[in-house]
């Protein structure tokens, strides 16, 4: 099964590498971009269709080590 | 003093560390792979040394803090055992769960190598037993990511359990401004347990420890180190 965790930075935490990237849009001419926050994508491929289950150990993946939680939120899709 | 000092994939400091574990104690410090699961029986003190563990993949110390050898350094503190993180090894203890907060991207995005002040905050505890309280160091700083963050509720519990070690200042000891490198909230380079056992800082005291390489005021803190057991 194909799961995909995105981790972003919680609202409030400073993000200067999107505060850089969000500037040099600008500087590119880029319109219509009001701010940038910038993330990380995982692609996990899960083993077994149990979609609770894998929902349970990405969870525990999140928690332990693919999230800072004190900075960071994560969101799971499966 | 018994020291131990943990190399992991990407250490690069763990040289310096022990030439100055070895300077104040007359000892060589025993040097543990990451993958080691237990720390040589009587250690007094750990050291966790500066360097990009495992390339700062995922975030910068985030994996190392989950390696084997953590486990024992978690016991190791949980029963009053002395931890030293330095730089990398802040970040490691940050990320390990064995102090609070994060070390997040220098403000100005850039990586930082000069020589900087800093206030020693306080000097009852086994790291600066041989500084004086407020008494203003020279040491050198080498990081991309020094920004210390924490919550508000976090940063009001330590500074309200005195649990700063060290802040960035300018030579005569005024903080904020320019005197503070990396945008860390509260100016903080340094921070202790709440037992003050365990002490994370971004600063390299490694590196003054001898004259030849620009000063000394690195010494104390080892010295501290070698009489505390």
């Amino acid at each position: 099964m194909k799961a995909r965790v995105v981790v972003t930075l919680k609202n409030g935490v400073l993000d200067p590498q999107g505060k850089a990237i969000e500037g040099a849009l600008k500087s590119l001419g880029v319109e219509g971009v009001a701010s940038v926050r910038q993330g990380k994508v995982f692609d996990v491929e899960v083993a077994g269709a149990d979609a609770a289950a894998a929902k349970a150990q990405l969870t525990a993946a999140c928690e332990k080590l693919l999230a800072n939680t004190v900075i960071e939120n994560y969101q799971i899709d499966l | 003093m018994k020291a131990a000092v943990i190399v992991f994939p990407g250490s690069n400091r763990e040289g310096d560390m022990a030439l100055a574990l070895e300077q104040a104690t007359g000892q060589k410090p025993a040097m543990l792979w990451h993958a080691d699961h237990e720390l040589p029986s009587g250690t007094d003190l750990v050291v966790l040394p500066g360097g990009f563990s495992y390339g700062d993949y995922l975030r910068c110390g985030a994996i190392a803090g989950r390696a084997a050898i953590m486990d024992a350094v978690r016991a190791h503190a949980a029963r009053g055992g002395l931890v030293l993180g330095v730089c990398n090894g802040f970040q490691i203890l940050c990320e390990s769960g064995l102090l609070p907060g994060v070390l997040m991207r220098n403000a100005n995005l850039r990586f930082i190598c000069k020589m900087q002040h800093l206030k020693v905050e306080r000097n009852d505890t086994a790291f600066t037993r041989q500084y004086a309280k407020g008494q203003v160091i020279e040491v050198a700083i080498a990081h991309g990511e020094g920004n210390y963050e924490a919550d508000d509720a976090t940063i009001q519990r330590i500074e309200g359990e005195g649990l700063v070690a060290f802040r960035y200042c300018d030579a005569n000891g005024v903080l904020g401004g320019a005197a503070n490198p990396n945008g860390s909230r509260n100016d903080i380079a340094g921070i202790y347990s709440g037992k003050r056992n365990v002490l994370g800082l971004m600063p390299h005291p490694e590196n003054l420890i001898d004259p030849l390489v620009g000063g000394i005021d690195g010494r104390a803190l080892f010295e501290s180190l070698a009489k505390a057991a």
